[in-house]
């Protein structure tokens, strides 16, 4: 069996595991494993950009934003996306957030490293800019209440059958990105990541495939977007802030970049810390702060790079004992 | 290996008697009245939070956490400030720990983001702090179980403009922060400032956080007779002395968070003269206030602001419910009833409720002074009210149909017909 295969198996089995798993625990942990869930999505998308594309985004909070207050305005306005047409909103939340990366990705993509991430930065402001300013829209500061979640057939106000709803949207997510960075161009995306210049020589577009990634990325910022409103039920101003893609980026460091479940755990592993820990010790700031540093320091390629780590010293020990076997041989 | 074997046993004890302790602990607090507590512990309004959890605990401990023979049991949930966090938080505390009530929510999108929780889940929830102007009024159908112990912003406003005009003051220039406590506060103060005839014009409206007021001192207009200025946070220590220092003179009057006790220790002398309008000074000349300052300062090293305040109250007020009902708890709807048609004697004075469950209470007008007073021995900045208005309501002299036939205060209402 392939390392690869024996990777999409544990996935499959931890996935498994989860589904099996969550809805039998308190409904507290149902909600911050679906919180969890939902947010993922964004952080996986980062992962495409950071991991594989070798581009650091501080704006993805935008097309989150975007998803979001779409579904909530779509809810409280129109009454559009709170029965059947919920599929119609989620595909409307994906490519307008796609169209925004799209518009966004025209002035970013043309800068690497920092300047990348400054003009994402300053175009995911913008975004915050409109929502905060634009009350007649977005409800200024004050944010949108989503009235209740989409009933179609199914009840989702029921926590355990949302968890589910968005535990599907998580795994279908997660397959598509896979299928994407195992192929040609999710393989292109990573040698653009190693080497842009050879790529150039090769004949590669290597912008379009990094406009491509950006827009992808959007698109499943978008999708973050739509479910996060209604895991949470209320879209505010704060859901695109600064702080939302910093964390966000923070996520994807954490559970190993160019690795797409590691945004998964980053992300599972900060808001455990941030809304689990918080109401049992209060000084869960410091174990953040202490995990944050401890894996810049010590593990560079996140938390996905332990069993890595790991083979690797145990292989180093048995070199060795090997060599020694061989000499005593001799 | 025998080592590593005994250390483990040895752990084994230790780990049964916790697993034992986990056990017992829950059983002990069945008949206790539970009450989560939703403040932000960290994040930049970490010292309101303070404010928040010391007022209510001070009563807690003033009552040895006993209301009418009924242990209470307080659960602070940190919500950072973000509106998600906080409705995760009191999911939380109504599902894994059956709290009874809900008490807290700061900004105004944590008590929007937490109403909607309370009615879903049909648990109690009272904003002891949130004021924004509509839950209480034309959002109130949406929220049964939901009760307002503090304020709306543009309560204290209302009588505020009577007061200005009554000054004299005949055009007045408005700069306030840039978000919806800006635009309730303004709105509130214009409307009743320029029904008795007087006139708003200019509204200026720096973003939330602004440090540097440069680019809009120059702008105030000069034939104001005063600036109304609201002002937030590190906003309100840096604006009246940036003013000031522009060599302006006129009066400034400021709403409600512009002078109050949380900001009002750190700023200087260029503040002396200043009037503001709120429903609490710690400088209230009243034996119940002073008691409350000397205790609250002697606990927590600081002056009382109405954060701690108003926590305080309403812990004081679930007490009265409690002892109405013998210690038992009623049920959410019983209680809101009981809440609502409490009087109480607060240490910021009287207070009632109005049929859109807001308080109603007095609004003091009050002028920043250098003085010496409960028997410190330093002449310290306190807000000295020099007027009082009693039993004000969220409507002022309206009538509640005809304001609330008016949309919510904001940006652009009431419209500033008199701007040049």
């Amino acid at each position: 069996m392939t390392r690869a295969r024996c990777k999409v198996l544990i996935v499959i089995a931890a996935l498994a595991a989860i589904a099996l798993v969550v809805p039998h625990s308190t409904s507290f942990l149902i909600l911050l494993a679906t919180r969890a869930l939902a947010f993922s999505i964004l952080v996986m998308s980062l992962d495409l950009l950071l991991g594989f594309a070798g581009l650091a985004s501080l704006g993805q909070a935008a097309y989150l934003g975007v998803g979001a207050y779409l579904t909530a305005i779509l809810a409280t306005r129109y009454q559009f996306g709170l029965g059947y047409d919920f599929g119609l909103v989620v595909a409307l939340g994906m490519f307008m957030s796609a169209a925004l990366a799209a518009v966004f990705g025209l002035l970013a993509v043309r800068a690497t490293g920092v300047y990348f991430l400054m003009i994402t930065l300053a175009l995911g402001q913008c975004v915050w800019g409109l929502a905060y300013r634009w009350n007649s829209l977005t409800g200024g500061d004050n944010g949108i209440n989503l009235p209740h979640r989409p009933q179609f057939g199914i009840d989702l106000a029921n926590e355990v059958t949302f968890f589910y709803v968005v535990f599907g949207f998580f795994v279908v997510s997660l397959s598509i990105m896979y299928t994407l960075v195992r192929s040609p161009f999710g393989r292109s995306l990573v040698g653009i990541r190693e080497r842009e210049p050879r790529m150039k020589i090769l004949g590669y577009n290597t912008w379009l495939h990094k406009y491509l990634a950006f827009i992808i990325a959007g698109a499943f910022g978008g999708l973050s977007g739509v479910l996060w409103a209604h895991t949470a039920g209320i879209v505010s101003p704060e859901n695109v802030v600064l702080t939302t893609s910093v964390d966000a980026l923070l996520m994807t460091v954490l559970g190993g970049p160019g690795t797409l479940v590691g945004g998964a755990i980053g992300a599972a592993v900060v808001l455990f810390i941030r809304e689990y820990l918080s109401t049992l010790v209060h000084w869960w700031q410091y174990v953040l702060g202490g995990v944050y540093i401890l894996v810049i320091l010590y593990l560079p390629g996140g938390l996905m790079s332990i069993p890595e780590r790991i083979r690797r010293r145990a292989a180093r020990a048995e070199a060795p004992a090997a060599q020694s076997l061989a000499a005593a041989k001799l | 290996m025998t080592g590593k074997l005994a250390r483990r046993l040895s752990r084994m004890p230790v780990a049964a008697a916790l697993l034992l302790a986990m056990q017992l602990a829950p059983a002990a607090a069945q008949e206790a009245l539970r009450i989560g507590v939703v403040a932000p512990v960290t994040g930049i309004f970490a010292q309101v939070g303070a404010d928040m959890t010391n007022g209510f605990k001070m009563y807690l401990d003033q009552t040895n956490s006993t209301f009418a023979g009924t242990k209470v049991v307080p659960i602070i949930e940190d919500s950072q400030g973000k509106p998600d966090l906080a409705v995760t938080k009191a999911r939380k505390l109504i599902l894994e720990d059956h709290v009874q009530m809900l008490v807290g929510g700061v900004l105004a999108t944590e008590g929007y983001a937490l109403a909607p929780v309370s009615t879903a889940e049909k648990t109690v929830y009272i904003s002891s702090v949130t004021a924004a102007d509509d839950l209480t009024q034309r959002q109130l159908p949406n929220f049964p179980y939901f009760l307002r112990t503090s304020w709306t912003s543009s309560q204290p406003m209302h009588p505020f403009g009577q007061w200005a005009c009554d000054q004299g003051y005949k055009k007045i220039a408005a700069i306030a922060a840039d978000y919806a406590f800006g635009y309730e506060s303004v709105g509130g103060f214009q409307k009743a400032f320029e029904d008795c005839g007087g006139k708003i014009i200019q509204k200026i409206w720096p973003p939330i956080g602004t440090k540097d007021f440069g680019p809009y001192i120059p702008t105030i207009k000069p034939d104001a007779d005063a600036v109304f200025s609201l002002m937030v946070g590190p906003m309100a220590l840096q604006f009246p002395k940036q003013l000031r220092d522009s060599g302006y003179t006129s009066p400034i009057v400021g709403g409600s968070v512009s002078y109050d006790e949380s900001a009002l220790p750190f700023m200087g002398d260029e503040v002396i003269g200043d009037v503001s309008a709120e429903q609490y000074s710690a400088a209230l000349l009243t034996p119940a206030n002073e008691a409350f300052v000397k205790t609250y300062r002697a606990k927590y090293g600081k002056v009382p602001s109405y954060f701690s305040e108003s926590n305080y109250t309403t812990a004081m007020m679930i007490d009265d419910v409690m002892k109405e009902t013998g210690g038992k708890w009623p049920g959410s709807q019983a209680f809101i009833a009981k809440l609502a048609a409490l009087k109480v004697d607060a240490p910021r004075g009287p207070l009632s409720f109005d049929d859109m469950r807001n308080v109603v209470q007095n609004i003091y007008i009050k002028k920043v002074e250098k003085t010496m007073l409960f028997g410190y021995d330093k002449p310290e900045l306190w807000d000295m009210v020099i007027k009082t208005y009693p039993a004000v309501s969220q409507f002022w002299t309206y009538g509640k149909d005809a304001f609330l036939k008016q949309p919510v205060y904001s940006r652009d209402f009431p419209a500033c017909k008199y701007c040049e």
